[in-house]
């Protein structure tokens, strides 16, 4: 039978992890992921989960421990946060570039400077081109379904590319939510036993991690592209999958369409804060006639176009609420989101909010929809 | 939705047709190392004058590409394919039996 329990967001994902079965779990906790490595250290020394917990010395080995453990060809898993994932960068890419499925759950925190342990994007974003797929949660029970199917879009034989599962640090890693754990044979099911394309062999010799000349390295991130481009279509159908097997979804996987059938004005949302605040202002509007709806986009990377493109037909202006800012231009995802938008008659506005923790409540959301709607510049919500 | 995809075989090269662009960038035939020739790169060509050699074999443990040589008679010989044209081996020798000229190409 499933169980339902309450508990914390990274505790979501560490159970989520603990039934998709990883061999090797390199850990090395930071605020506020490290609820995830503690219940999963639990885990292993209850021997309610077969793993090898190694607690490495830094975030760098974690990755490097992370790409180590593909390299034998077994599921793993890590999480992390901020400066651990800054330290990670590295090794990011070259998971990426060995076609690695590796899953890794990241609860969002700024980056220092100056030092700050709170919630927004910086850390996530700042990583966003280096070929991981990222999918961002809402809700503990969110955070646990994705985690599954993180796995499940990964190992597909035509993604095989990382996945990060992201989570607002403390909005959600640390808030208590009722959830639904699933049967573990029912995930079995689900998620079948992993079965690697590369991976050290005796039998079967392969070099991995090779030099790739002028004439080569050009082709392999084109690689990387396309195996990005074909996670739109994937992501989708597991999700479909996942909702057909557990009764639940996020939308299609890609992007959720909050009140947008009839919507004229929408704001774009990423994570759990915006969206909830986003939610509660759309609801008041509505009540007052207002047509107005949320995109909330949980696929980042690869970047949805077409779901944007459709989802915004009938809006007139579209403000995008991003929780980081690429420090001599604008929020990425307004920059995305107007590119993708470029032959649409929608007019973007880009709004930075939520910085370092500061909270992005029901007013700021409300003041944001009242200048997409007047036409006026997008500007900070402070 | 997106049609059913099935997993794509098709073989992919590198621009110039030599390598396979595999999954994963892994190689899969031993030995690539080989087929690259570093001696490309030279700018300084050593030359090792034989009738000045005395045979101490100092060039031939110094190249740090191992681009130095032993033949069946014994002489010390530079294998161009591989040499980089450092010349430690013109500085290391005690006879100055190895010259060398500005590569041309």
């Amino acid at each position: 039978m499933p169980k339902k329990v309450v508990i914390s967001g990274a505790d979501a994902v560490a159970h989520a992890v603990k039934l998709c079965k990883p061999k090797v779990l390199p850990m090395y906790p930071i605020t506020p992921s490290t609820l995830i490595p503690e219940r999963l250290s639990e885990f292993v020394a209850n021997g309610e989960m077969d793993a090898e917990l190694i607690l490495v010395e830094s975030e760098h080995s974690a990755a490097s421990a992370l790409y180590g453990a593909y390299a034998t060809g077994v599921r793993s898993f890590t999480a992390t946060a901020s400066q651990g994932l800054a330290l990670m960068h590295e090794i990011i890419p070259i998971i990426s570039a060995s076609r690695f499925p590796a899953v890794m759950a990241v609860a969002n925190r700024a980056l220092s400077g100056p030092l700050n342990i709170w919630n927004d994007h910086s850390d996530t974003m700042s990583e966003r081109d280096q070929g991981w797929i990222q999918l961002y949660c809402e809700s503990a029970q969110e955070a646990f379904d994705t985690t599954i199917m993180a796995y499940k879009i990964a190992e597909n034989e035509n993604v095989l590319m990382p996945v990060m599962v992201c989570i607002d640090g403390f909005a959600l890693s640390h808030v208590y939510e009722p959830i639904q754990i699933e049967d573990a044979e029912k995930v079995d099911g689900f998620l079948p036993e992993y079965k690697p394309l590369n991976f050290l062999d005796t039998s079967k010799p392969i070099s991995i991690g090779a030099f790739a000349q002028p004439n080569t390295y050009f082709e392999f991130k084109e690689q990387y592209q396309n195996a990005m481009l074909k996670a739109l279509e994937i992501i989708p159908k597991v999700s479909a999958e996942f909702a057909k097997e557990f009764g639940r979804s996020y939308g299609d996987g890609l992007a959720e369409l909050i009140e947008m059938k009839d919507a004229e004005y929408a704001i774009m949302t990423v994570g759990a804060v915006s969206t909830g605040s986003a939610r509660a202002v759309v609801e008041e509007m509505r009540k007052k006639g207002k047509k107005v709806g949320i995109i909330r986009l949980k696929c980042v990377r690869p970047f949805p176009v077409e779901e944007i493109i459709k989802a915004c037909k009938k809006i007139k202006s579209l403000g995008v609420i991003d929780r980081h800012i690429s420090i001599g231009y604008e929020g990425p995802l307004a920059t995305d989101t107007k590119a993708a938008l470029k032959t649409s008659k929608t007019k973007v506005t880009g709004f930075i909010a939520g910085l370092g923790g500061r909270d992005i409540d029901r007013k700021r959301i409300a003041a944001a929809f009242e200048t997409i709607i007047k036409g006026k510049e997008g500007y900070w919500l402070k | 939705m997106a049609k059913e995809t099935k997993k794509e075989n098709k073989k992919v090269f590198s621009a110039d047709g030599k390598v396979e662009i595999t999954c994963g960038a892994i190689i899969t035939n031993p030995g690539s190392t080989k087929a690259y020739k570093t001696g490309e790169w030279r700018t300084f060509k050593p030359e090792i004058d034989q009738a000045k050699c005395i045979k101490c074999s100092k060039c031939w443990m110094s190249c740090p590409d191992a681009a130095i040589y032993r033949d069946k008679e014994g002489r010390y010989l530079v294998n161009y394919d591989y040499c980089k044209g450092c010349l430690i081996c013109a500085k290391i020798c005690p006879v100055k039996a190895i010259s060398y000229k500005i590569e041309e190409k």
